[in-house]
């Protein structure tokens, strides 16, 4: 059979795909007008962010070198001869057909306005108008997209990732006006505002004309206007019909190719998919129909009865980093229907979920800010699964201490299509995990599920851990592929058994040498259960780079120093032994964030001359590296400040010094504040304190950084030594318990029981473990030693800080330019020819 | 360069290197990584982790993937195969490998 395609775009693919899962032998020419083949549309504006072309491929090497396949690329199909059942192509050659596909697509929609073809306005949908724009926009300080739809925000991403002052233009009162509902809408907006793209709702652009400050002025048909250097359309689409109207095929009737349950279009011969066609009316512009589409197409033409009966328009993106998500029917329309919301201005979420009349049935949901809910209630509505009697749960914040009535993935049929790109069912799921596929990325592979959109992976994890459950598996904790035991099952082996050594605790519970990964976590177990020194011979090899050298690697192979400086306090002399240090070994010099100061620039062989001399005036190691206690913020409490009600230096003092050097599965940070104004930002550390009039109050697992979580109050009015108990006990808890590199802000995210069992276990001691974490702690306090002492009094250890075994000239890889009257390191084009080639 | 051109250098004692870490010489301006693996195999790649242009491999996680004895680059932990000097996330980054043998205690690297 000879087979005609006619455009190579994500659904066009997809049909080649199918045709050789259903094992169709067959010659089929691929017509593509762009210069390349098919890619990711779905992911363009990622092209801005970084990635490349061929990032964006969706054909894998060698697809088109397999006989009976041939792609024409620059080859635009210009007429269709239905008579002679041949195509012509704009080469002029003509390429008779036995069946014809039509994946011709959509084209952008460009508003009729008087200036929408003057020069930098353009539209968003091949990589070629991607290049477009971004040499328009290294020429231009501001872009414009026209349009507050789906894809008119992805293009706004665009624009801001190349650093443009970014508008977006909505006719509509609101953003996405389709598919999200006004409240939606409006925190849709808020969230777009905050990433510093404005948004101009309820705006009919008239015309495009000359710019007074920018390249273009946009006058809009209420007076207003607005002046910008770049213009995008985004104001919809079209399908791409013309070739087939022209061939006198039946088109919908607002458009688009008309064709039935079978993709066939009037002329049987001729099958039309994804934004091309038109079925019942509607053309569907999202990939998952086309996709459908695809694969009905592919199953027709090799014999199979396969129907394509419409589509969900649900969806889930990340527009800017923000999830926004919609399903079903959302505006209300639906008699009856009753509707629950939920939003936090705080944290900048929206829900809404629209429940029939019965009060049983979803009938749609909104979700912005947050769409972790999303699988789930698109399965319930598509399945038609009964809701729970209070729904509202569903998408309210679980409470501490409560699980939420989930409507577990059990409740879901088999025939339940859980990942709709690709079309995997939850039963081909769980017949995966079965044939012991056991992580999401083995299901990945072997399902495809969850490797186009990924909106479902939360879901498909779900069906995967019941399904392994119900099968009796343990689900994979393994800390890697030496042990097959998590960190805490680890910690608590050592601490029984009493193993001191790698090679003991690997020749009892592992397997292989080890690696990068469980090194370090049984280096980090040792310390917390024995304290000895971590330099020992038989224990450096375990170390991370940073715990060898007790400094933090730079980017050139530079160390930091940092000598500790308890709550920041630290006196005139100790400050001007600090500087001479850093003036004598030529080191840049910086406050740090954790009020130190940080020496950066020394060289591995200079790191124990310079911490002799930090030792000699009275310093110890800060212990600004490896996974241990940083800092103890502090204010300067009732001291000095009119506010403060505690002594917050004098108490940060003490709890640095008792927990310093303290190893844990992540680095620990401390804060206290001498007053409710919180100065020291105690909230955003993992524990904080604040001074009460009546004692201290104790928080604990906050966290700066990437993802910032505000601590949660554990105990109130303590007594200094109620807190430092306390304090013992939660931070020995985490340290036994958690994870490998888990911060304790997501430790406590995934304890089950919430805050309330934290203060159970931590406050009212209910495992009875009370007193044990808090010998254990103790014994840590007192087996402390610097360790920079230790280093640079042993001449073994010292040995190790040289740059060549066999040579000690320094390292001419290391080179400093200066900035600032300081020093950084130099890039590499100021380093010279001849050092840059050494091999 | 010729298979006799090979000049065998002496680097240091067996001893100078911690089991299961490594150490780096330079050889003709070269930076290369010696590590010891266990208490007698001994492995030679350029020191140099071409992610990062900084010389730092000797100063990395000595372990296994699999079969392949590797070291993780202590800057953006790219993992590189001790026998092939092969990078096995970015291949393209992989570095050149040098024979190694120890006589009389002592460690000697050909280049």
């Amino acid at each position: 059979m000879k087979i005609v395609l006619i455009g190579h775009g994500m659904v066009g693919h997809k049909f080649l795909e199918s045709l050789e899962a259903c094992g169709l032998q067959a010659h089929v020419t691929v017509l593509c007008e762009e210069p390349r083949p098919a890619y990711d549309r779905v992911h363009l504006s990622e092209f801005f962010a970084g990635r490349s072309a061929d990032d964006l491929s969706l054909v894998a090497p060698g697809f088109f070198d397999r006989p009976g396949r041939v792609l024409r690329l620059n080859e635009r199909a210009v007429a269709i001869d239905r008579a002679a059942r041949t195509v012509t192509g704009s080469s002029g050659e003509v390429f008779p057909y036995d069946k014809l596909v039509l994946a011709t697509g959509s084209a952008p929609f460009v508003p009729a306005m008087e200036g929408s073809d003057r020069p930098d306005c353009f539209v968003y949908r091949t990589i070629e108008d991607l290049e477009a724009m971004q040499a328009a926009g290294r020429r231009s300080r501001s872009g414009v997209v026209i349009g507050g739809g789906l894809l008119g925000l992805e293009c706004g991403k665009a624009l801001r990732d190349m650093q443009l002052q970014t508008h977006v233009v909505e006719f509509a009162p609101r953003l996405m006006a389709l598919q999200v509902d006004e409240g939606g809408g409006r925190m849709l907006r808020s969230h777009i505002e905050a990433l510093g793209v404005s948004v101009h709702a309820q705006k009919h652009t008239l015309r495009i004309v000359d710019g007074h400050e920018a390249r273009h002025r946009l006058e809009f048909a209420d007076g207003s206007h607005l002046e910008t250097d770049m213009v995008v359309f985004s104001a919809g689409i079209r399908p791409r019909d013309a070739l087939a109207r022209e061939a006198g095929l039946a088109l919908g009737p607002r458009g688009g190719i008309a064709v039935d349950e079978q993709v066939r279009t009037s002329d049987p011969d001729i099958l039309a998919i994804g934004e091309c066609a038109a079925y019942e009316g509607m053309v569907y512009g999202l990939v998952a129909p086309g996709y459908d589409m695809a694969r009905t197409a592919a199953a027709q033409l090799a014999g199979k009865d396969q129907r394509f009966r419409g589509a969900d328009m649900s969806t889930k993106l990340k527009l800017m980093g923000v999830d926004v998500a919609s399903i079903g029917e959302v505006h209300g329309r639906t008699e009856g229907a009753r509707a629950f919301q939920f939003s936090d201005e705080r944290k900048q979420v929206y829900k809404k979920i629209v429940v029939s009349a019965c009060g049983k049935k979803l009938v749609g949901a909104v979700m912005v800010g947050d769409a972790a809910e999303y699988g789930t209630l698109l399965q319930t509505m598509l399945n038609g699964l009964d809701l729970p009697v209070a729904p509202e749960a569903l998408i309210l914040p679980a409470s501490d201490g409560q699980a939420r009535p989930a409507l577990g993935v059990d409740a879901l049929p088999d025939a339940a299509q859980i990942c709709s790109c690709n079309d995997v069912s939850k039963g081909a799921l769980c017949a995966a995990v079965r044939d012991g596929a056991t992580t999401v990325a083995a299901l990945k592979a072997c399902t495809r599920a969850g490797t186009a959109c990924g909106g479902c992976v939360p879901l498909v994890t779900q069906v995967m851990k019941a399904e392994m459950k119900k099968n009796g598996v343990a689900v994979n904790n393994h800390l890697c592929e030496h042990f097959a035991h998590s960190r805490q099952e680890l910690f608590h082996l050592v601490k029984v058994e009493g193993i001191r050594s790698f090679d003991d605790l690997l020749a009892r519970h592992g397997k292989g040498r080890g690696c990068d990964i469980c090194k370090p976590v049984a280096a980090s177990i040792f310390a917390s259960c024995w304290n000895d020194f971590v330099l020992a011979r038989d224990r450096a090899a375990l170390q991370d780079s940073n715990d060898y050298f007790l400094g933090n690697i730079q980017k050139d192979g530079t160390y930091s120093v940092v000598p500790r400086m308890p709550a920041g306090e630290v006196t005139p002399d100790g400050l001007m032994a600090v500087a001479m240090v850093a003036k004598k070994y030529g080191l840049y010099t910086k406050i740090t964030g954790g009020q130190r100061v940080d020496l950066f620039g020394a060289r591995l062989e200079q790191l124990p001359a310079i911490w002799e001399e930090l030792i000699a005036a009275g310093f110890e190691s800060g212990h600004a590296y490896g996974k241990s206690l940083r800092t103890v913020k502090s204010c300067v409490g009732s001291t000095w400040c009119r506010y403060g009600v505690g002594d917050s230096v004098g108490l940060a003092i003490e709890l640095e010094n008792r927990y310093k050097g303290l190893r844990a599965p992540h680095k620990i940070k401390f804060g206290v504040s001498g007053c409710t104004r919180e100065c020291a930002e105690a909230q955003g550390k993992d524990v904080g304190v604040i001074a009460t009039e009546r004692g201290w109050n104790l928080y604990v697992c906050g966290n700066g950084g990437m993802k910032p979580r505000h601590a949660e109050l554990l105990a109130a009015d303590l007594s200094k030594e109620r807190l430092v108990a306390l304090i013992d006990r939660f931070l020995m808890f985490y340290v036994r318990t958690a994870d490998r590199l888990q911060r304790t802000s997501v430790w406590r995210e995934n304890l089950e029981g919430g805050l309330d069992y934290l203060k159970a276990v931590v406050v009212d001691d209910s495992l009875g473990l009370g007193a044990e974490l808090e010998a254990d702690m103790q014994q840590l306090v007192d087996s402390y030693a610097c360790e920079w002492k230790a280093a640079v009094e042993d001449p073994e250890t010292r040995k190790r800080f040289r740059p060549f075994v066999n040579t000690d000239r320094p390292d001419p890889l290391v080179m400093f330019v200066p900035e600032r009257r300081q020093i950084r390191p130099a890039t590499a084009q100021e380093r010279s020819p001849e050092t840059e080639t050494t091999a | 360069m010729n298979r006799h051109d090979l000049h065998w250098n002496p680097v240091c004692r067996l001893d100078d290197i911690v089991p299961d870490t490594g150490v780096c010489a330079l050889l003709d301006e070269r930076h290369v990584a010696i590590f010891r693996v266990g208490d007698d195999e001994l492995y030679a790649i350029d020191n140099v982790d071409p992610n990062a242009r900084a010389s730092v491999l000797s100063r990395g996680l000595v372990g296994n993937l699999g079969e392949r004895i590797v070291v993780a680059s202590p800057l953006y932990k790219h993992h590189f195969d001790l026998r092939s000097g092969e990078c096995l996330e970015v291949p393209e980054h992989s570095v050149g490998t040098y024979a190694v043998r120890v006589e009389d205690d002592t460690v000697l690297v050909a280049i």
